[in-house]
């Protein structure tokens, strides 16, 4: 009897453990191709989108969104897309975000992963305000900057003058023309892609990165002592003491030391 | 014919539920019908009834993400559904994997895979594994674990939206439940399975068996996609109360001898009560 208590205890933890153990090798499986499907980072959400660790774990994949978009802009990732599955997000040279007064895509989001206030302003919806991502110029392929004129994606975007501006130079090649030659202003660039849609040139030379990955950061090191504003940005610095130990010996030592010289 | 009907009368009610849903879905995106839009996920009806997946509400829980209204209106408008209906009504009724796992089943036993020795047993509690583990990675990833590799999601997903790749999900899952394990993604792997088997054991509309009408022909535990719920069959009049009972009554339709019907829980259990009560006096 007291055999049979034993063998019955010792068949359960054998039991537990056999099934913790492949549960453990199916979690290792399962997280590496977690952690692999969803560290895209070259992706365009829809306006509203919260930030996209935050996006991943609050968008439920149902596709309102998708549904709402007049244009047909915004797709669900497929398997295959190499994208994090069943997510939304657009490629603007295919079709662009044709900025919608109304923005239909993000009321219907029913777990505000697509954020109704972050594309707000006074109580209206705004979306000149959204961020997408962030237009960027490749000075090198955008034909303006060879002097050649065209200001396709000037003209295209829906916040012109502000967003994308041209910048006027002398071109000293001919001595007698103008280059033209756009800039995008990341403060008022929604990253809609109508510009990258627009460009003229074969693979576009203007196109939208998101935020993060096109733009970089001055930390709180370097201020602007001359505007206010960027000046409240000391309030929250955090600064962070470094010392550097002196080292005892002479400046004139190191040429008597024997070691070699590089 | 009319044993025809008798005999599958609710499995061409559970095809016609399950594909009709499909195309309301499908034409939402296809043709801007305001019937049922986005997926089994989250959906709006007639653009006003939200309706959301309470599993990936969970996930989301678990992920860190903050629930908004909508979306817990919605899980819980679903979940008091199948808490009524049976849990996994969802999975026989509504989910498009039934048809594909139905499908290879229906294969399995004309073509007499059963009949091969079967080496290895693999318990049907793994579902409840994988979803533990589902919950336990989407707390440490940050992300809805799960529904990033849903072949339910991808399938469904794909008749509405596009199907990409999705088509191999399907095709994997066929040949799994073909060759490899007998109602091997439902019956046993499924997480979103196991949580409608967790919900459906508090629901209230149950198949009852009737023991004195069983003739023993054990037609019932032939077609039963979890057939371990049927263990009363000729032994007792009881209701079939485990949870992980599906609800999708072809057991009731195979069986000619009126053993088998559907029933309300409390009136099961009053019944089941009252028998014991009897054997007591």
């Amino acid at each position: 009897m007291k055999t049979q208590a034993m063998s019955e205890r010792r068949k359960f933890i054998l039991t537990m453990a056999r099934a913790a153990g492949l549960a453990a090798m199916g979690g290792l499986v399962w997280s590496a191709y977690l952690d692999e499907a969803t560290a895209s980072s070259l992706l365009l959400r829809p306006p509203g989108a919260i930030k996209e660790e935050d996006f991943l774990a609050t968008c439920i994949k149902c596709g309102l969104c998708v549904e709402a978009c007049p244009y047909d802009t915004l797709v669900l990732a497929k398997p295959g897309d190499n994208k994090p599955l069943g997510t939304p997000f657009f490629i603007p040279r295919e079709m662009p975000c044709y900025m919608c007064p109304d923005i239909p895509c993000v009321p219907v989001c029913p777990t505000g992963a697509l954020n109704q206030a972050s594309v707000t302003t006074d109580g209206k919806l705004d979306i000149n305000i959204a961020d997408m991502g962030v237009a960027v110029v490749d000075s090198k392929n955008c034909i303006a900057f060879w002097g050649i004129q065209c200001d396709a994606c000037y003209r295209a975007c829906p916040l012109l003058g502000q967003a994308i501006t041209i910048e006027y130079s002398k071109n000293e090649r001919t001595g007698k023309h103008a280059f033209m030659k756009p800039v995008v202003d990341s403060d008022f660039c929604t990253g809609c892609g109508l510009c990258e849609k627009a460009c003229v040139t074969e693979k576009a030379s203007i196109f939208i990165l998101p935020r993060e990955v096109a733009l970089g950061r001055a930390g709180d090191y370097y201020i602007k002592g001359w505007d206010k504003e960027d000046e409240k940005r000391l309030e929250n610095a955090t600064s962070k003491t470094t010392t550097t130990e002196l080292s005892k010996e002479k400046a004139v030592d190191s040429l008597n030391s024997n070691e070699d010289l590089y | 014919m009319k044993t025809l009907w008798n005999n599958y009368r609710y499995l061409i009610l559970r095809r016609v539920t399950q594909i009709s849903l499909l195309f309301l879905y499908f034409s939402a995106n296809a043709w801007g019908w305001k019937i049922l839009q986005g997926d089994l996920s989250s959906s709006l009806v007639f653009g006003v009834v939200p309706l959301s997946d309470p599993y990936a509400a969970l996930q989301m829980l678990a992920a860190g993400a903050l629930l908004a209204t909508n979306l817990l209106i919605g899980a819980v408008i679903i979940a008091t559904f199948y808490l009524i209906v049976g849990g996994r009504v969802f999975c026989s009724w509504v989910c498009p994997v039934n048809m594909i796992t139905d499908a290879a089943n229906y294969l399995r036993r004309k073509l007499q895979i059963d009949k091969l020795p079967s080496r290895q047993s693999v318990p049907r509690k793994m579902r409840y594994w994988v979803l533990a583990l589902s919950l336990i990675l989407s707390f440490i990833m940050g992300v809805t674990a799960f529904e990033f590799i849903s072949p339910i999601s991808m399938v469904h997903r794909g008749i509405i939206f596009g199907l990409g790749f999705g088509w191999a999900a399907m095709l994997i899952i066929f040949l799994f439940d073909l060759f490899v394990l007998k109602n091997g993604w439902c019956g046993h792997v499924c997480p979103l399975g196991g949580f409608y088997a967790l919900v459906g054991n508090f629901s209230l509309i149950r198949v009852q068996h009737t023991e004195e009408n069983c003739t023993l022909c054990m037609k019932c535990k032939v077609v039963c996609p979890e057939h371990q719920v049927l263990h009363m069959i000729g032994k007792e009049s009881l209701p079939v109360l485990s949870g992980e009972c599906t609800n999708c009554a072809r057991c009731i339709e195979v069986c000619d001898d009126d053993a088998l019907g559907f029933s309300l829980r409390k009136l099961a259990q009053n019944k089941k009560m009252g028998e014991k009560n009897e054997n007591n006096n």
